[in-house]
């Protein structure tokens, strides 16, 4: 239905939903040459260490592009320049959002974590406390983040695709699972961790040559655009407008956006592949820089889209936008550039959904496998085996996914995923990290509630009774539940350690310093 | 200061350590705490005062285009200047207790 909306909507204007030859090719030429990096990297990809952590072979730098490359997901490229293309100011509101994480990774969790850890962040929260429960509940909180955030990449993946090569929405789901399955499975992170590389770099410069084709309409001033901009939609394009109508909904998402990037399993495993906690710092310095470069193009992009081929012809193909820095690509650089910024953003997809797989694979071999039935004891062998059968089974699941929420409003999980992740997994982990009191029980509860609460409370959201279900009013007031479950997560865990002391935990909390603080010890 | 703890207990006690431990956190939340009010402060303008980020500061350019713009680039630097100091003071005061160990 897209497709034939499409066509009509931009009859003789857009090539868009045609089968580009331009971006066939640069597709398959893409597919090519990670499939090669994957053969290169299955030889390289032995132990545990490889299969995981890449050996902790990648450099601060390196890391620091993957950072990036893991996080500008398709759905932020096209998702926020359509935003700003249709909304004006507001997506910059909404991209500043998932910027400001950033920071705070880097002074709270990236060196702890990576002296502490080995492969997953729930290495840390059990660091001290019983193995078994807090496996048990933070593969859980894992495992439901990736969830979500993976039906959101496929359902999107498969839409765009369709939308993008005129390929039938199954047939695309279908690549993308079986493609980043091959990365994983037998690249594992190596070849993961060079996947995200060439994708961001294929990204911020095809994104950069787009800002500047855009630019170069507007003498190369940026105030031409705003002009241009303010005298088509108006001024009010250029300033906030009904983004933010009430402040506790702001606020509760922007707890999400903040402190969910620092719960994000798939991020927080990437620190692993660095070989120390220096390495992990300037990896989250280049991260941040080159993530906020990339949000200052969307917003550029995003208003010369506004400008160039105009809000009508944007909304008439897409009502979200999303198309809009595709049809910039093509109106300012003709077929065979629009060709390319269309693989680039498939290549986008293959990896991010690579990275998540890999890191729910980790969870339930490492997490699961061998601490919860395996009572901690690793054969190394059998260990990689269950990662990749894991892998596969999550390859499987996301295509499956993919196919039954087809047609379905799946926008709400990515906020859904970053909820969970900053009210399971952060808290449970900041407080391992910084609390000598914290016990197994607290962590077990905090990671619950924080759970529970944000799927209750979405469902209970206008998110979900209103836009979805279609009820007048919804129980719960917040669209974005973050700020109430994870406020119940730091709550549930404070409050539970401080009624049932555990001594052991405290009691190693001091030699734990000697690993979190000097890197002793680490792995 | 001239005593040398030998054992990783001592270590542990020692007022070089503690030192060590209480300027990561004070620097780390300074940072944070930073980060946070220059963010939600800014969520806040625009909940409760956006005619000021409305204001004209060029023929069409708004104060909202910079103070956003601005808060990307202050985010960037803020993790340079951690990076700039754990480099330079926290690895120094490290490795000095390592050695001290060893």
């Amino acid at each position: 239905m897209l497709l034939s909306l499409l066509l009509q909507a931009s009859a003789g204007v857009s090539t868009l939903g045609t089968a580009n030859p331009v971006s066939i090719g640069m597709f398959f030429l893409f597919v090519a040459v990670t499939l090669y990096i994957t053969y290169w990297a299955a030889k390289k990809t032995k132990t545990g260490s490889e299969f995981y952590a890449a050996g902790r072979s990648i450099s601060g730098f390196q890391n620091g592009l993957a950072l990036a490359g893991d996080y500008m997901s398709a759905a932020s490229f096209l998702g926020i320049a359509g935003m700003v293309a249709t909304k004006g100011y507001d997506g910059l509101i909404y991209s500043i959002g998932f910027l400001v994480g950033w920071p705070l990774i880097m002074f709270l969790i990236a060196e702890p974590l990576r002296n502490l850890g080995k492969y997953t962040f729930a290495d840390v929260v059990a660091f001290r406390l019983r193995q078994r429960p807090i496996r048990i509940v933070s593969s859980v909180g894992s495992l439901m983040t990736i969830a979500f955030y993976l039906i959101a990449q496929m359902v999107g993946a498969g839409g765009l695709i369709k939308t993008l090569f005129g390929l039938d929405y199954e047939i695309a789901v279908l690549v993308v699972g079986c493609v980043m399955t091959l990365y994983v499975l037998f690249g594992g992170m190596i070849a993961t961790t060079w996947v995200q590389i060439i994708k961001a770099v294929l990204l911020l410069s095809g994104a950069t040559v787009l800002v500047l084709l855009s630019l170069s309409k507007f003498d190369f001033r940026p105030s031409y655009l705003l002009e241009a901009v303010s005298t088509n939609y108006g001024q009010e394009m250029l300033a906030p407008g009904g983004y933010i109508s009430n402040p506790f909904d702001a606020l509760s998402l922007g707890l999400a956006l903040m402190l969910g990037t620092a719960g994000l399993p798939h991020i927080l495993m990437r620190f692993y592949t660095v070989p120390d906690a220096k390495a992990a710092r300037k990896s989250v310095f280049v991260a941040t820089g080159f993530i906020g470069y990339f949000y200052l193009l969307t917003f550029l992009i995003g208003f010369s889209a506004m400008a160039l081929v105009g809000k009508p012809a944007i909304e008439g193909i897409d009502k979200g936008g999303n198309m809009a820095a595709l049809l910039l690509a093509e109106q300012t650089g003709g077929t065979a550039f629009l060709g390319f910024i269309a693989a680039v953003a498939f290549a986008t997809i293959l990896a991010v959904v690579a990275g998540l797989t890999l890191s729910g694979a980790s969870s339930i071999s490492h997490d699961l496998y061998v601490h919860v039935f395996k009572n901690g004891v690793s054969d190394e062998k059998g260990e990689i085996k269950v990662a990749k059968r894991a892998t596969i089974a999550l390859g499987i699941l996301s295509i499956l996914l993919g196919l039954v929420f087809k047609g379905q409003n799946v926008a709400f999980m990515v906020g859904l995923a970053f909820s969970i992740a900053a009210s399971a997994n952060f808290p449970a982990l900041l407080m391992s990290i910084i609390w000598k009191r914290f016990t197994t029980q607290g962590a077990v509860w905090s990671i619950a509630t924080g759970a529970a609460l944000s799927l209750i409370l979405i469902v209970l959201s206008p998110t979900i009774m209103v836009d979805i279900m279609g009820y007048e009013e919804a129980i719960f007031p917040l669209k974005n539940p973050a700020m109430v479950s994870m406020s119940g997560a730091f709550l549930m865990g404070i409050l539970v350690s401080i009624l049932k002391p555990e001594s052991t935990a405290a009691a190693k909390f001091e030699s734990e310093k000697l690993r979190t603080y000097l890197g002793v010890g680490a792995e | 200061m001239n005593q040398q703890p030998r054992t990783t207990h001592e270590l542990l006690e020692s007022p070089d350590f503690k030192k060590l431990v209480k300027q990561r956190w004070s620097v780390s939340l300074v940072l944070t705490f930073t980060m946070l009010v220059v963010y939600f402060g800014f969520l806040l303008l625009v909940a409760f005062n956006k005619e000021v980020l409305a204001t004209r500061i060029g023929e069409y350019t708004t104060l909202a285009i910079p103070v956003g713009l601005g808060i990307i680039l202050f985010a960037w630097l803020l993790t340079g200047v951690y990076v700039f100091w754990a480099n330079n003071k926290y690895d120094t005061s490290v490795e000095n207790l390592k050695n001290k160990i060893q």
